[in-house]
């Protein structure tokens, strides 16, 4: 893991944004006119029911889709203006993503499916041996290696999950509902894992959550509602 | 390389639906590499058919024979180097289901002719001081476990019903792979002098001419027929590769027949694996949406799935290609029937290019149909 870095850097800066889906002859405004943030180091909740917009705009930060109007920085790079050949560089090299549903490779044991975005680094396999070890190490599942999704439990696999995602040790982690599928315990253990990370490694998270008790433990939390922020609380 | 595992795993994910698709290329390859085979025993001989050699017939039919006379002449023809005659035994050794050629030639020019026959000079000259000696070829030899020092008895219908006793005086080999080792050829002296009164005494089979220069083949051909035109006995001279075609034109167009069957073939397994590929990648829309955005380019997606069909077909491939040559190395499986029975390399490595394109064809509408995928909208199907 790299060192914290100087939590004044704004590392996420969206500015005018404005996300529409057209749907047949239908236009659907997602986002409208949205600006936001995210200081480096920072844990970001990102709160809002159904339909609110924010995996949208959680997708738009990862580099998963490009806004219809405004800017998407991080780091200061231009996302919105990239091809999909460099965002997918882009993405390999910056952001870590943890999914609700763990979205595993079944066919691929745990180690295997952390070793994937390392697959597009330059790594020797030695190399990638060890940096899976020390992620897998980080999220307690060291002894589970060998085993493939099928055989662990949702709280495991989503373990699986957060080490696949900062295993690149990327500048920018998303996890969208990271909580949503597990029990109560499992995703305490979760989130006591994004908190380590954001308190003990720097490292800036955004999530998308629908549970407060989730929001609760992040440094500040924004509330989206049909496609607008409506509050955006202090760190 | 690395991505390797990957690869397999999807691979063998649906370990029934893949082993069914599996068993359906190496079905297909299986019978590419017996059909080849096949083709090969019968249209082969004219690829390794001797440039410069005409064969020359009586022109109404092959049973009809020539006089032994016509050697000395056609070998005053102008571009001709050397005649030599042979005359169909049609004998049987032990059992009539044991088919071999037999014909009765004069040795010294007979193996002049035929270069492409490996005799060891010790057999060669115990052949020429053993009156009923005979050689037979490799293939043969082994087929019936025969020595030389052997005596074979062998009948004759068509030479008289007496069995005729030869002396087994060497074994031969073929210079190359494709060439003949079945037949057995014994001296013509023993012959015309043995075959009963009345039997065509002074008359042969047909005549194999060597031409001087290959180039004037088919003139030297054309003065052959000429020089015997009006005579009791006109001939028919052709390329010795044209009489090899003749031969298995009989039968139809070979490599047609071959050729139909087998588009009808590859034209199902391409429905099957297509289909196979296209399923495959529908099912996991999901997590090609998953590599996307971990990083993977549209290009890598593609390549995935193409190798990913490319492993299918050339597994399914090599497996029914390897049968085929396990099959097809142990020769010819009628006993006689089929002498030049084998897979050669050159459609092996049609096989190969077979594969390969399979897997292309197969791989490419499902991997383009990945790469076109948008990351948000696969992650949602996960």
């Amino acid at each position: 893991m790299s060192p914290p870095a100087s939590p004044a850097t704004p590392l996420v800066q969206i500015a005018s944004v404005e996300k529409i889906f057209h749907r047949g002859s239908e236009d659907v405004l997602v986002l409208a006119d949205l600006n936001l943030t995210v200081p480096t180091g920072e844990f970001l909740a990102l709160m809002g029911p159904s339909g609110s917009g924010k995996s949208t705009l959680l997708n738009l930060i990862g580099g998963l889709d490009r806004p219809t109007k405004g800017t998407v920085s991080i780091a200061g790079e231009r996302v919105d203006r990239l091809s999909d050949r460099q965002l997918a560089g882009w993405r390999a090299r910056h952001i870590g993503f943890v999914f609700q549903l763990y979205n595993l490779m079944p066919v691929l044991t745990a180690e295997r499916n952390v070793e994937l975005p390392l697959l597009l680094t330059s790594l020797t396999r030695a190399e990638r041996k060890k940096h899976v070890a020390t992620a897998l190490a980080m999220v307690g599942l060291s002894h589970r290696a060998h085993h493939f999704p099928r055989t662990l439990s949702g709280g495991e696999q989503q373990r699986v999950g957060l080490a696949r995602g900062i295993v690149t040790d990327p500048t920018l982690l998303l996890c969208d509902e990271p909580t949503g599928d597990l029990d109560r315990k499992s995703g305490d253990e979760i989130l006591d894992l994004l908190q380590a990370l954001n308190r003990e490694h720097g490292k800036t998270i955004v999530m998308v959550t629908h549970d407060p008790h989730a929001a609760a433990r992040a440094t500040r939390t924004v509330h989206l509602d049909k496609g607008r922020l409506s509050t955006a609380a202090a760190p | 390389m690395k991505f390797l595992h990957l690869i397999w795993g999807n691979l063998v994910r649906k370990k029934i639906r893949t082993s069914l698709t599996l068993l359906s290329i190496l079905v297909a390859f299986l019978l590419f590499g017996l059909l080849c085979a096949i083709k090969q025993a019968l249209v082969g001989g004219v690829e390794l058919a001797g440039v410069d050699r005409l064969v020359v017939r009586h022109k109404v039919s092959i049973i009809q024979l020539l006089p032994e006379s016509y050697k000395a002449r056609m070998e005053k023809i102008p571009g001709v180097d050397l005649a030599v005659h042979q005359t169909w035994f049609g004998g049987v050794y032990q059992d009539p289901k044991n088919f071999f050629m037999q014909t009765p030639v004069v040795p010294d020019e007979f193996m002049a002719m035929h270069p492409e026959l490996l005799l060891p000079s010790a057999q060669a000259e115990a052949w020429k001081k053993t009156r009923t000696g005979a050689i037979v070829g490799r293939n043969t030899a082994n087929r019936f476990n025969f020595k030389i020092g052997d005596k074979l008895p062998i009948q004759s219908p068509i030479w008289g019903q007496k069995t005729w006793e030869f002396d087994l005086v060497g074994i031969y080999d073929g210079r190359e792979k494709g060439t003949d080792t079945t037949p057995l050829f014994f001296r013509y002296d023993y012959f015309d002098e043995s075959r009963q009164e009345g039997r065509g005494q002074g008359l042969v089979g047909w005549y194999t001419v060597r031409v001087k220069n290959p180039a004037d083949a088919a003139a030297v051909a054309r003065l052959i027929d000429e020089e015997f035109a009006n005579s009791p006995a006109e001939t028919k001279a052709e390329p010795e590769g044209a009489f090899i075609q003749g031969w298995a034109g009989q039968i139809g167009n070979i490599a047609l027949i071959v050729a139909s069957i087998l588009s009808a073939v590859f034209f199902t397994i391409l429905l099957v694996t297509g289909s196979t590929m296209a399923q495959a990648v529908r099912e996991r829309i999901g997590e090609l949406g998953v590599l996307k955005a971990l990083g993977f380019t549209n290009g890598q997606v593609l390549g995935l799935v193409l190798a990913e069909s490319c492993l299918l077909s050339g597994l399914g491939g090599a497996l029914g290609l390897g049968l085929a040559w396990l099959f097809t190395s142990r020769g010819d499986p009628t006993g006689g029937l089929l002498p030049l029975f084998y897979l050669p390399k050159t459609d092996l490595l049609l096989g190969v290019g077979l594969c390969l394109a399979l897997g292309f064809l197969t791989g490419i509408f499902p991997a383009l149909q990945a790469t076109r995928l948008r990351v948000a909208d696969a992650l949602r199907r996960m």
